[in-house]
């Protein structure tokens, strides 16, 4: 599976400061933290959605920024797979609109996902044709995961996919993600400051606090 | 009470027809740029962008006359155009749709302006992270997006240009067959009580075509952020 290299140091205009570094080569890895220590700034840096001060983030052979070689990979050439906290489905698409999104410009090269059994194995069969407004936040959820994996990733970044779900669902969210992971092995990168998630998902757990990666340590798996 | 329409004398009739082409041209031709420059002070902080503000609110606090005397003396016989050109664009159809745009751009951009603020700008960043480039996200999400606002404001510059009066009157204004609606009316109105009625007419019917065009702008405008809070 493809490394992951991140190095990057950015600071906001509000003085938050995020200088951090980590490697892993898991199939899964756990990015957490407190609320406010970086992790969704990490993602947004990876997408190519925020640009850094300085450094770089590499994905198995390819550079996806590199200050000092003055690249920098528009978002849309990055092939990372964003699943977004509030998932950001587009309002005026269908659920099938949505999904489609990503998969009608996937690159002709990238890893075959087959839309039907996406679909088959999210169980979203019966809600392709409904706008997003209509959808529960699981199958939002669900919707939004379908996206990103449909656009061909060489990694995924999941920020909190549990956040906002009812602890009942939580359980089969775990479920659907790992069935993911297991079926299309995409390299994920999850980030949550939940410590049950943690537990039973990580092979690999990169913590940040205050901008900062203060321990990657790798889980018996 | 005779329809108002179908009362209209047949050269009143050309003034609506030719303020109605004039207005429509005066439209398509700002929608690309205002578009964009709305969605440029939605979403870009730039140097100099209260300048640009400012700049673009112009025509609707300058007295239209005013607005019309300096497209004249730009555009017209002595103006600087004419010596680049050798044309003089004053007193031409091309002078009535210049005159409408310059008045309607500013209530366009302020709509689209509106419109694309009323839009996630993380939906756009969305889109990129699934393979979009810059301008198939704008397409495919942002502008759809903000539709409803855009034609809002289409709609808005579409009115004020159809009744353009000022600016007009100084640039454009030509000869019967060639005026608009506003110079018909104000023509009408010299000709005294022998034309007092189809003045009338010619009121009522602009005012039927102001309420319709606010009515579907206002309509539009609730109908998208109706959207937004689903």
């Amino acid at each position: 599976m493809s490394r992951l290299e991140f190095a990057c140091a950015l600071t906001y205009p509000g003085g938050f400061t995020l200088d951090a570094a980590f490697a892993t080569d898991a199939d899964l890895t756990v990015l957490s933290g407190p609320s406010g220590s970086g992790k969704t700034t990490i993602l947004s840096l990876i997408a190519g959605l925020r640009r850094p001060r300085r450094g770089v983030i590499r994905l198995g052979d390819a550079v996806l920024f590199d200050a000092d070689r003055h690249v920098n990979l528009p978002p849309e050439r990055r092939r990372v797979g964003y699943v977004f906290q509030e998932h950001l489905l587009f309002p005026h698409l269908s659920a099938r609109r949505n999904l489609e999104y990503g998969w009608r410009r996937r690159p002709p090269d990238a890893q075959a996902v087959d839309f039907g059994r996406v679909v088959e194995v999210l169980e979203l069969g019966d809600v392709l044709d409904r706008m997003p407004h209509t959808l529960s936040g699981g199958q939002k959820q669900r919707v939004a995961l379908g996206r990103a994996l449909l656009c061909g990733p060489r990694l995924l970044l999941l920020d909190e996919p549990l956040a906002g779900v009812d602890d009942e669902l939580k359980g089969r969210v775990l479920d659907y993600v790992e069935q993911v992971l297991r079926e299309w092995r995409v390299p994920t990168l999850y980030v949550t400051h939940n410590a049950a998630e943690v537990a039973r998902l990580a092979r690999r757990v990169v913590r940040v606090e205050g901008g900062r990666v203060i321990e990657n340590e790798v889980r018996d798996a | 009470m005779d329809p108002v329409f179908l009362g209209l004398a047949g050269e009143d009739w050309a003034a609506v027809g030719y303020s109605a082409v004039v207005a429509c041209a005066a439209v398509l031709a700002t929608l690309p740029p205002g578009v964009a420059l709305g969605w440029l002070l939605a979403r870009r902080t730039f140097p100099g962008k209260f300048l640009v503000e400012t700049a673009l609110n112009l025509p609707l606090v300058v007295p239209p006359v005013v607005t019309g005397y300096l497209l004249l003396v730009a555009l017209g016989r002595r103006g600087w155009f004419f010596h680049a050109f050798g044309v003089s664009l004053a007193f031409t159809t091309t002078a009535a749709v210049i005159a409408g745009a310059v008045m309607g751009f500013p209530l366009l951009v302020r709509a689209v302006r509106l419109a694309f603020q009323g839009v996630d700008p993380r939906l756009y960043q969305a889109a990129r992270s699934l393979g979009a480039g810059p301008l198939d996200a704008f397409f495919s999400v942002s502008l759809p997006l903000a539709r409803n606002g855009v034609v809002a404001g289409a709609v808005l510059a579409f009115a004020r240009a159809l009744g353009e009066f000022g600016a007009t009157m100084l640039f454009a204004s030509s000869r019967p067959g060639r005026y608009t609606l506003a110079l018909q009316i104000y023509a009408l109105y010299n000709l005294g009580d022998a034309a007092q009625e189809r003045m009338w007419r010619l009121v009522a019917a602009s005012v039927v075509l102001a309420c319709a065009a606010l009515l579907a702008s206002e309509w539009l405008e609730r109908r998208g952020a109706r959207r937004e809070s689903a």
